[in-house]
């Protein structure tokens, strides 16, 4: 708990700085916008009819679609433009708080006595006049709640942005969920609800100081207000001399993996941080773009995805591969293999008689098939889908932590396993062989964004690495963090893996 | 501008809504110092004639001249904040106190402080209203309020659309006889649109009645009641003239 409690001065000034830009700008959209549609109709059904649209996309969704458009952006404008972190989290949670407060400007300029505005009218006031002195006085009550919705939305949002890779509170909540460590989900839970408590409580300090013409309770909210914000992106201030951003896919291994980075890279004098969470796409496609500095990879995922390459070669062969492509292509730093494999399997529960692939095609028809949340879109799937002819009565998809789960309780039959997973061991689990070598190798492979190609010192810290971790250390460090009881932390397992590798 | 000029003129004006004239070739001059009043029934034009002399609506045709001045060529904001304007539904500002209402065209003209004890003495309130915010206030006390900021902009033109409509007959009784004190004292030019013969009578030096857009009659209050001013103005008359003599029977 403590090392939760550790980590969150960062991640709430990252998440306080995130949900406040983006009500900016939303407000810099909304305000106007709401506004010229109360004075045209058209525009009105136009702008909130969007508005609504975008409510109706599910927040996570919107944060996806987020990422092809910028890519897309960025490739028409010559690059530049970052698909991952703060910009597309921002614009995501700008278009989500854009529909309170326009619906709410519309309502409260609707609803002002058309007598009021005629009146306004006919002592001389000018357009602008008129909306300073009467509309945005008499609108502001009905406006100001829907900037309290807004607000509120946002910063429980906020903690999506972990998924596009910037640090929020989500971090804690989405790394929690898949180690099972419910002490984090709920630090994250509970330091984003306060946030939006508090953020409601002010604005609503606010909105009553406009309703009752009180300028000094509507001022010391606006104050308290500010104080906040800067109280909480006070951490962010202190920007590092050499700073460096570890990425980190979303299961277990990665984050002790990243913890073992950050603590060597650490002691080399950077200051770390993280980005976890990251899809399997998405990691190299940030590192690529220098989002993040250093992540693992792993060497299969590499070859059928970002290579779209469909051969499986030897191992040496893979890397050497992939060394090459590198070079040539991306511009990104192979620092070499880590000594392990994670590779795709398929796993059954023991005493089924099961030993090979092979011998699943006769049965898969009547057995159901646990995968992981991208496996079934995985082209490892369908080599080895393909390569033995499978056919499942059912398939379904797991967080990996729900997948092993799901196999014990005999929801599943046949699990997408990784093969350095510590619950294979733990939970007796047979691995089927591969005999005609359909998976490709997965070896995990240390990698560096192109930037960071000449930086002797971060490599000189990361190169001791290579070579240097057994499947069996790996196996035994991501068990200890997904075991249901006694769990370790990342950074405790990383550390323990970290001792092993001297021996 | 010179004194000659009349204080209000139109020039074969027409207002057109949908197709239909809701003002109608009118031709109309108001003298400087007059008390006019506009009648009419529901839909005669009569508030859309108003409304033409400080720009709040455009004729299509013709020409509204205020002081010799063809408005069409004029500052709208400038021309509003030198024109009184009343209305049936007063439109105070309700987030603003009384104060701030009333000096609401000084303020957006940039001009000094307000005397408000004695703009509200002069619509017959009291100085201590100066604070309360126009919900605090009855419908007769609001209006009082809404002629008060209307005269404040001291212009010397004041136009009043249906100003006690909404008020009980003893409380515009009352402010009808303030805003005829008013008128006298301030040597203002008044023209007060009422869909009321008797108010018209009791308080104008003239009166023009107007059906569909186009002036049926234009006379002072001693020529309508002999008669002579044709038959639209001998209908609306004959209202309270019968009114006046069931009630003199009644007292018999």
């Amino acid at each position: 708990m403590n090392e939760a409690i550790a980590q969150l001065p960062a991640l709430i000034a990252s998440h306080v700085l995130l949900a406040a830009a983006a009500m900016g700008l939303a407000l810099l959209i909304g305000l106007p916008l709401g506004f010229a549609s109360a004075r045209r109709p058209k525009l009105a059904v136009m702008s909130v009819g969007f508005a609504g649209l975008v409510q109706t996309i599910p927040g996570l969704a919107l944060l996806a679609l987020f990422y092809p458009l910028l890519l897309a952006l960025s490739a028409l404008v010559g690059g530049g433009v970052p698909a991952l972190g703060f910009l597309p989290a921002l614009l995501a949670l700008t278009l989500y708080a854009l529909l309170p407060i326009l619906r709410n400007v519309v309502a409260g300029l609707q609803g002002i006595d058309p007598a009021v505005l005629q009146a306004a009218d006919a002592v001389g006031m000018t357009p602008w006049q008129k909306l300073r002195l009467v509309e945005a006085p008499l609108a502001a009550p009905v406006a100001m709640a829907g900037i309290r919705t807004a607000a509120v939305w946002t910063i429980g949002a906020a903690t999506l942005a972990t998924t596009v890779g910037y640090p929020s509170l989500g971090n804690p909540i989405f790394a929690g969920l898949q180690i099972e460590r419910w002490d984090l989900v709920l630090a994250g839970c509970i330091a984003a609800a306060l946030l939006a408590l508090i953020t409601d409580a002010l604005l609503g300090l606010i909105e009553r100081g406009i309703g009752r013409r009180k300028k000094a309770l509507t001022l010391s909210g606006v104050a308290l207000l500010a104080f906040g914000l800067l109280l909480a992106v006070l951490p962010m201030l202190q920007a590092p001399e050499r700073s460096v951003t570890i990425g980190a896919k979303n299961f277990s291994e990665q984050f002790i993996l990243a913890r073992l980075i950050g603590a060597r890279l650490e002691r080399a004098g950077y200051r770390v941080s993280y980005r976890e969470g990251l899809g399997s796409a998405v990691a190299f496609r940030a590192l690529q773009s220098g989002d993040i500095d250093v992540y693992v990879e792993y060497s299969g995922t590499l070859w059928t995805g970002a290579m779209g390459r469909s051969d499986t070669p030897p191992r040496q062969a893979m890397l050497d591969g992939i060394g090459r492509w590198m070079a040539a292509g991306p511009k990104t730093v192979l620092i070499g293999p880590l000594g392990f494999e994670n590779a795709y399997a398929l796993a059954v529960r023991p005493g089924g008689g099961l030993t090979s692939i092979a011998d699943l095609a006769s049965r898969a028809p009547r057995l159901t098939l646990g995968a992981d949340l991208e496996f079934l879109d995985r082209p490892e799937w369908r080599a080895i889908r393909d390569a033995y002819d499978l056919r499942f009565k059912a398939t379904r998809a797991y967080s990996p932590t729900f997948m092993y789960r799901a196999l014990q309780s005999g929801q599943a039959d046949v699990i997408s396993a990784f093969s350095s997973d510590g619950r294979i061991a733990a939970d007796h689990l047979t691995v089927l062989t591969d005999p005609r070598g359909a998976v490709p190798h997965y070896d995990a492979i240390l990698l560096a964004a192109p930037a960071r190609a000449r930086d002797a010192h971060l490599l000189a810290a990361l190169r001791p690495l290579v070579g240097s971790i057994r499947v069996e250390d790996m196996r035994a460090a991501n068990y200890s963090v997904d075991r249901d009881t006694d769990k370790a932390t990342p950074a405790a397992a990383a550390r323990w893996l970290d001792r092993r590798m001297h021996r | 501008m010179s004194s000659d000029d009349p204080a209000l003129a139109y020039v074969k004006v027409s207002r057109l809504y949908g197709g239909a004239a809701a003002v109608d070739d009118v031709s109309l001059t108001i003298a400087r110092g007059s008390f006019v009043a506009l009648v009419g029934a529901s839909g005669s034009g009569k508030s859309t004639l108003l409304r033409l002399a400080n720009c709040l609506d455009i004729p299509d045709t013709g020409e509204v001249l205020v002081d010799g001045r063809n408005v069409a060529e004029a500052d709208p904001i400038e021309l509003r904040r030198g024109i009184g304007y009343v209305f049936q539904n007063i439109g105070l500002f309700p987030h603003m106190n009384v104060a701030e209402n009333i000096a609401m065209i000084p303020r957006l003209a940039g001009r000094g402080p307000v005397d408000i004890a004695a703009a509200l003495e002069r619509v017959g309130l009291a100085a201590d209203h100066a604070a309360r915010l126009p919900a605090q206030l009855s419908g007769g006390q609001q209006q009082r309020v809404g002629i008060a900021r209307a005269l404040a902009g001291e212009g010397k033109l004041l136009l009043m659309d249906e100003p006690f409509g909404a008020l009980d007959p003893v409380t515009r009784d009352m402010l009808g006889h303030m805003v005829r004190a008013l008128h006298d004292d301030l040597d203002l030019t008044t023209i007060l649109v009422t869909h009321d013969m008797a108010e018209a009578l009791l308080l104008a030096d003239r009166i023009v009645v107007m059906a569909q857009g186009r002036i049926v009659a234009d006379a002072s209050p001693r020529a309508m009641l002999a008669g002579t001013a044709g038959p639209e103005a001998d209908a609306l008359v004959a209202i309270p003239r019968a009114q006046a003599e069931r009630l003199s029977a009644l007292a018999r």
